[in-house]
């Protein structure tokens, strides 16, 4: 079981700063992320696009700004639970909670920062009819284990580079191959792609460009899918698994379901400290609203500075706080 | 009103939007469709990068040609056709007057 001050659910960039701001007020911070690396939409979505309005930075890599904040709360030793997404919430204690990820790891806090910006990143299902039907009976999302595959039929779906590298990797794993894109072009990496090329050349892959999947047949697993192609009629092809890969989207998920109050996939806060209607429970940068509301990173860092301040006064009532210049009272980090 | 075009938006269900959307505030279709609060996500703020405001293009005005970032983006959308654009690639310019797009479905 982990044990800290601040649960902070949500490692994009008012997540980790709000690590700084309570350790200033030497509140120690645990951080949860569905995705396997800090920098939340920064690093999964844009880590090579400049930003211009980070105050001194006149422009700054999302990838970069990253970097800066890890190093920026190194001192303050944030403990982080990386691959996993926040799902169960439960009051052990009158100030204390407890939230449970997915993969079953237990982590207490008497307060709980939801950064969560636009939720979790979880793989986009293409909007076919049936496909639920069919999800672990023949439909993954994502590949865990290669060999789950051996002498399978495989169709995957997408012109990424994950499309791209598990066509290859399954190539000498499966019987056979299809991959599917909806052009000739694919925007992975060229050496992939000459590789998915000369397997197709090679017979090893069966690659149907400009066309998609459109519909999937089966019983009680999936046997068929349903391919739309330019100029062709419709046509089916027999299949044991078919892997649609289309990248990663943000879902609110199970924080939508913890009984906080949440308008157009946000969760409403008082701007006075950002909580929410949940004592003990705050939630900073994209993933609230009020009115003004604005989505930038800069102001997710003055919500983090503000709700620190309340969440020493809500664990330690009886405690005086003195807010500190840092010029001044320097960054004492952590032992 | 000269600064002022009308736009048609088929929603998902196939009902009929009728829009009227400034062109003097360098607006895109993915924020015209927020701001009449239609079901649009522009979930990355309008940069092409996350294909959630994927929408066809149903009149026969004249659009720039993709660029590829939003060919890239359009390959994590689904049932991309001909005349599918991401909305937050396409500027709201006086010659768009008369406009008519369609919602693509999104990702469940």
């Amino acid at each position: 079981m982990i044990q800290t001050d601040i649960l902070i659910i949500g490692a994009g960039p008012v997540g980790l700063f709000t690590v700084f701001e309570a350790g200033l007020l030497k509140l120690k911070c645990h951080l949860i992320d569905s995705l396997g690396q800090p920098g939340g939409q920064l690093t999964e979505i844009y880590p090579k696009k400049p930003i211009y309005d980070i105050p001194g930075y006149p422009s700054v890599l999302a990838g970069d700004l990253v970097d800066r904040l890890m190093e920026q709360i190194a001192p303050f030793k944030p403990g982080f639970t990386l691959g996993e997404r926040a799902e169960k919430l439960q009051q052990v204690d009158k100030k204390l909670f407890k939230v449970t990820t997915n993969k079953g790891t237990e982590l207490c806090a008497p307060v709980i920062a939801i950064a969560g910006g636009l939720g979790c990143f979880e793989p986009r299902k293409p909007p076919i009819d049936n496909i639920e039907i069919f999800e672990d009976k023949g439909i993954d999302y994502i590949i865990k284990d290669p060999e789950k595959y051996r002498n399978k039929r495989v169709i995957i779906a997408g012109g990424g580079d994950s499309a791209l590298d598990w066509t290859i990797i399954l190539a000498d794993i499966a019987t056979k191959v299809t991959l599917i894109h909806r052009r000739s072009a694919f925007r992975g990496a060229i050496d992939s792609v000459e590789k998915v090329m000369s397997l197709a050349n090679q017979g090893k892959v069966n690659l149907i460009t400009e066309a998609q999947v459109s519909g999937l047949q089966g019983g009680d697993v999936l046997d068929a899918v349903v391919v739309e192609q330019d100029g062709n009629p419709f046509f089916q092809i027999d299949t044991d698994y078919f892997i649609p890969l289309f990248g990663l989207a943000p879902k609110l998920g199970p924080i939508g379901d913890w009984g906080l109050e949440i308008e157009n996939n946000a969760i409403v806060v008082d701007t006075y400290d950002y909580r929410t209607n949940i004592p003990g429970i705050y939630a900073i940068g994209d993933v609230n609203t009020y009115p003004g509301k604005l989505k930038l990173i800069l102001c997710g860092f003055h919500e983090g500075t503000l709700m620190v301040q309340s969440a020493f006064k809500y664990i330690y009532p009886d405690q005086k706080l003195s807010f500190k210049y840092t010029t001044v009272a320097g960054v004492h980090g952590f032992n | 009103m000269s600064d002022t075009i009308h736009i048609t938006v088929v929603d998902r269900e196939g009902v009929n939007h009728h829009l009227e959307a400034p062109t003097d505030m360098s607006l895109n279709m993915m924020e015209v469709c927020k701001s009449y609060q239609l079901p649009v996500e522009g979930t990355c703020g309008g940069m092409a990068l996350c294909a959630s405001c994927h929408m066809y293009v149903l009149s026969e005005h004249h659009l720039p040609d993709k660029t590829e970032d939003e060919e890239d983006m359009l390959d994590q959308a689904f049932f991309v056709r001909e005349n599918s654009r991401l909305g937050c690639q396409i500027k709201l310019v006086n010659e768009l007057d008369g406009l008519c797009v369609e919602l693509a479905k999104t990702s469940s």
